[in-house]
């Protein structure tokens, strides 16, 4: 057969897509178990993270285990509904309508016994997803811990919001002021937000980064008021 | 097995041919994942078995490539083993996997690894092609674990994640340099590896 033909050209490719693609195929679903197994692993050090619990992938599992207690899902008006939360993508959840979403919270008890209400967040930065969680104390207003991550912020820059001088930041701020729901601000420092909200000083250089953490904030916090105010009029 | 021509195969990457500091391929990725030894040993690990077997197969096929496509057939056989040792990664390495996270696909990129088919595999026997595989591979890696060394132990004061600088010189002042940390400082890294290694081998000045 020529072997600069079309014809021997055209069947070599077909061939090799084709063995490659089992090729692929096979390595994928051989090592998907394992893959899930870590990425779970992960999740839980990160929802741990955001309740000041540092964990290593060995002790994870067995931390979460032991300091997330409960996990469930409410609609927007703060009731519960069906739903598996450790399993849900938010950011499927944040392109449906408010009033249709579901909303994902875990349980932490620590040591010192009060519950504290993990919500997970997602939103975008300037270069890709950025996602975290945050813990509220059982006031419903209180920010007890936070946690972001980043896909592929500028390094020094944007990606300085996975550092923990910026997440302790929040602990201790509010989201609501005189009985409102009013997000938490990420301020330019020096700057002070005009509605009155509480801030945390931005990533200085991440500009567009902050931003997306304010956002991401105000956008998966929101749907959660009633939640929140509910717990609120029950505890204090 | 490894005559003195294989010889010159295996080790003349190493050195007096190196990838990165003498042919000045696989910049790129050096200063991207050299800011810790364990990625950038991982990284190195990664690109030497994907290179090598790389070359396997290109030299294995290199009688039934049609020429009009070969480019096209190393692509595809490159990213094939990269996607395989992504998703090994992933499984097995998932935190160094995470720190090294679009680097490892960006090895089909590699500019040492087509460089290294075309030059090399697609005329030489897959015994001779897998030894300039590792040797490349190596080579690269070389560099990549003295950057990565530097780099640590002046802007972490750690190797591997383990202190190496003792507290009392912190107490006495010490302060990690972070500039290491940022990619320029690898870029002035690899330009001082190339003065010591230049300035020991006078036939390779110009």
């Amino acid at each position: 057969m020529n072997k600069q033909g079309n014809t021997y050209t055209l069947i070599y490719t077909a061939v090799m897509v084709i063995v490659v693609a089992f090729i692929l195929a096979f390595a994928a679903i051989g090592l998907k178990p394992a893959q899930e197994k870590n990425i779970a692993i992960d999740k839980m050090s990160q929802i741990l993270n955001s309740v000041n619990i540092t964990s290593t992938p060995e002790d994870a599992q067995e931390l979460y285990n032991k300091y997330i207690d409960d996990s469930f899902v409410v609609d927007a008006n703060g009731q519960l509904v069906k739903g598996e939360s450790f399993s849900m993508n938010i950011a499927d959840q944040l392109k449906l309508p408010e009033n249709q979403r579901t909303l994902p919270i875990f349980i932490c008890t620590d040591d010192s016994g009060s519950p504290k209400y993990i919500i997970p967040l997602s939103g975008s930065g300037l270069w890709g997803p950025i996602w975290g969680y945050i813990s509220i104390e059982n006031d419903g207003n209180t920010v007890y811990g936070a946690f972001f991550a980043h896909q592929g912020e500028t390094p020094g820059l944007g990606a300085e919001i996975e550092k923990p001088q910026f997440q302790k930041q929040f602990q201790g701020k509010h989201f609501f002021i005189d009985g409102a729901f009013t997000s938490i601000a990420v301020q330019k420092a020096g700057q002070k937000p005009q509605n009155g909200a509480d801030y945390v000083d931005a990533v200085s250089g991440g500009t567009i980064t902050s931003k997306g953490v304010q956002n991401m904030l105000q956008n998966c916090v929101k749907p959660y008021a009633q939640f929140l105010e509910s717990l609120n009029s029950k505890n204090i | 097995m490894l005559s003195k021509k294989n010889k010159e195969i295996l080790l003349g990457p190493l050195s007096k041919n190196n990838p990165v500091i003498v042919q000045i391929l696989g910049i790129c990725s050096a200063l991207a994942v050299t800011a810790k030894l364990e990625p950038a040993l991982v990284m190195a690990v990664s690109v030497t078995a994907v290179v090598a077997f790389a070359n396997v197969i290109i030299s294995l096929l290199r009688n039934t490539i049609p020429n009009s496509i070969r480019i096209i057939v190393q692509l595809v056989v490159v990213a094939a083993l990269v996607i395989i040792v992504d998703q090994v990664l992933k499984a097995y390495m998932y935190q160094v996997s995470k720190q090294l996270s679009v680097f490892v696909g960006l090895i089909i990129t590699n500019c040492i690894l087509m460089g290294r088919l075309e030059a090399f595999a697609l005329s030489h026997k897959p015994w001779e092609s897998f030894l300039d595989g590792v040797g490349n591979g190596v080579g690269y890696g070389i560099i990549l674990v003295i950057v990565a060394f530097f780099r640590e132990l002046l802007g972490s004061g750690t190797l591997f994640g383990y202190q190496v600088i003792p507290q009392q010189m912190y107490d006495w002042g010490y302060q990690n340099n972070g500039l290491m940390i940022l990619p320029p400082m690898a870029l002035i890294t690899v330009a001082c590896i190339i003065w010591v290694h230049r300035s020991r081998n006078k036939d390779l000045q110009q």
